[in-house]
């Protein structure tokens, strides 16, 4: 019986099912919480299915990379995902074409504000010059991120994670925040988000309309741009 | 003998399932084709953000493409928070990297993204308030 048990877990250790099924059975199971307490903030469903599979990783004994095999067809479709961003922008773009003004100086201020502030309290809390550089590109999409983050001196990996965290953070604390400033537009409040925290803040977003969605992929791809151009700039200044 | 209402419905759910797979086939395409521009030209920007501005071209010059693209696409982007759980949860494997320098980090990422969304937000309302202002008066 328990040679059983113990051949049952072998294949479904192995297998890239059980991780998939945990996946997107334990994201349904937080987001329907997160809808049961009235989109709580805290209960964000992406930071509460995280800890709790992490919690089942280090349980069950199981590799990152062996639950990635299962993991990685949901990961995969980031990418087509991110080229669907295209349709509802192209269905907004006679307003976009009026709001390009509001766009171009809410980018440029804010994908400044993000780099500048970022790097400028690191550097007064004493943290080295790596760290600094790894913070920089904070803001934007984990690929473009990485790669910032390799060309001025930052560590990669430790980029990739604090990218994660600053979505999260933006899925979390946007809604209340922009509640409290009293910014009821929803195009302002999209655009925030998607230039603050990427892919996150874009998906929490389309949670909360369709408009706020669009303008936050807009700035997803805007402040991608943006900060991989003027980062590697900045660093120079900065450090003269 | 087939009823009117059967084949009526099998018709629609073919066309929905039709237009699912041409949805996904297009999304990949693109992805395919900024993925080749991205790597051919060795730009630090990623595919899908090349895939994602060639389709924005392509509905524009074909208003009926985006049209069909819409169903299957939204319901992909309702469901984005989704797409990025496999990556938070490889965080997790990388926070003892944050344990050096902790506070630092977390004061860095906290303070600079309230900064980031407030000045986006604050600056995006003014000059939109502005601009419908200049708009009245004109």
């Amino acid at each position: 019986m328990s040679t059983n048990v113990g051949k049952l877990w072998v294949y479904l250790a192995t297998t890239p099912l059980l991780w998939l099924c945990a996946t997107l059975s334990i994201y349904w199971l937080a987001d329907r919480f997160f809808v049961l307490t009235r989109r709580y903030p805290l209960a964000n469903p992406v930071l509460l299915s995280a800890i709790i599979l992490g919690a089942l990783l280090k349980v069950s004994n199981t590799h990152y990379e062996t639950y990635f095999r299962g993991a990685q067809f949901v990961h995969f479709m980031l990418g087509p995902a991110t080229v669907a961003l295209a349709v509802p922008l192209v269905g907004e773009f006679q307003e976009l074409r009026r709001r390009a003004l509001p766009v171009a100086l809410a980018l440029v201020a804010g994908s400044l504000t993000a780099i500048i502030s970022a790097v400028g309290i690191a550097w007064s809390l004493g943290a080295s010059t790596t760290i600094q550089a790894s913070l920089a590109p904070k803001s934007v999409t984990t690929p473009i991120a990485m790669g910032i983050s390799k060309a001025v001196g930052g560590i990669p990996a430790l980029t990739a994670v604090l990218v994660i965290i600053t979505g999260i953070i933006v899925a979390i604390i946007a809604q209340p925040w922009f509640n409290t400033l009293r910014i009821r537009d929803d195009a302002a409040r999209g655009f925030a988000s998607g230039l603050a925290g990427h892919g996150i803040g874009t998906a929490r977003s389309f949670q909360a309309g369709k408009r706020a969605g669009t303008y936050a992929g807009l700035a997803l791809a805007l402040n991608g741009v943006l900060t991989a151009v003027i980062v590697p700039y900045l660093m120079a200044l900065w450090h003269g | 003998m087939s009823q009117p209402g059967t084949e009526t419905g099998f018709v629609h759910n073919h066309r929905t399932g039709t237009t699912m797979l041409f949805t996904l086939s297009v999304l990949l395409i693109f992805q395919l084709a900024g993925e080749v521009v991205a790597r051919g030209l060795s730009l630090p920007i990623p595919g899908p953000v090349f895939g994602l501005v060639f389709l924005a071209l392509a509905c524009m010059v074909r208003p009926s493409l985006r049209q069909t693209l819409e169903p299957t696409s939204g319901t992909l982007l309702d469901h984005l928070s989704l797409l990025f759980l496999p990556a938070a949860v490889g965080v997790i494997r990388f926070l003892p990297l944050l344990r050096r320098d902790g506070l630092a980090l977390a004061a860095a990422v906290l303070g600079s993204t309230l900064l980031a969304l407030t000045v986006t937000a604050v600056v995006f309302v003014a000059a939109s308030r502005r601009l419908t202002e200049n708009g009245a008066e004109q």
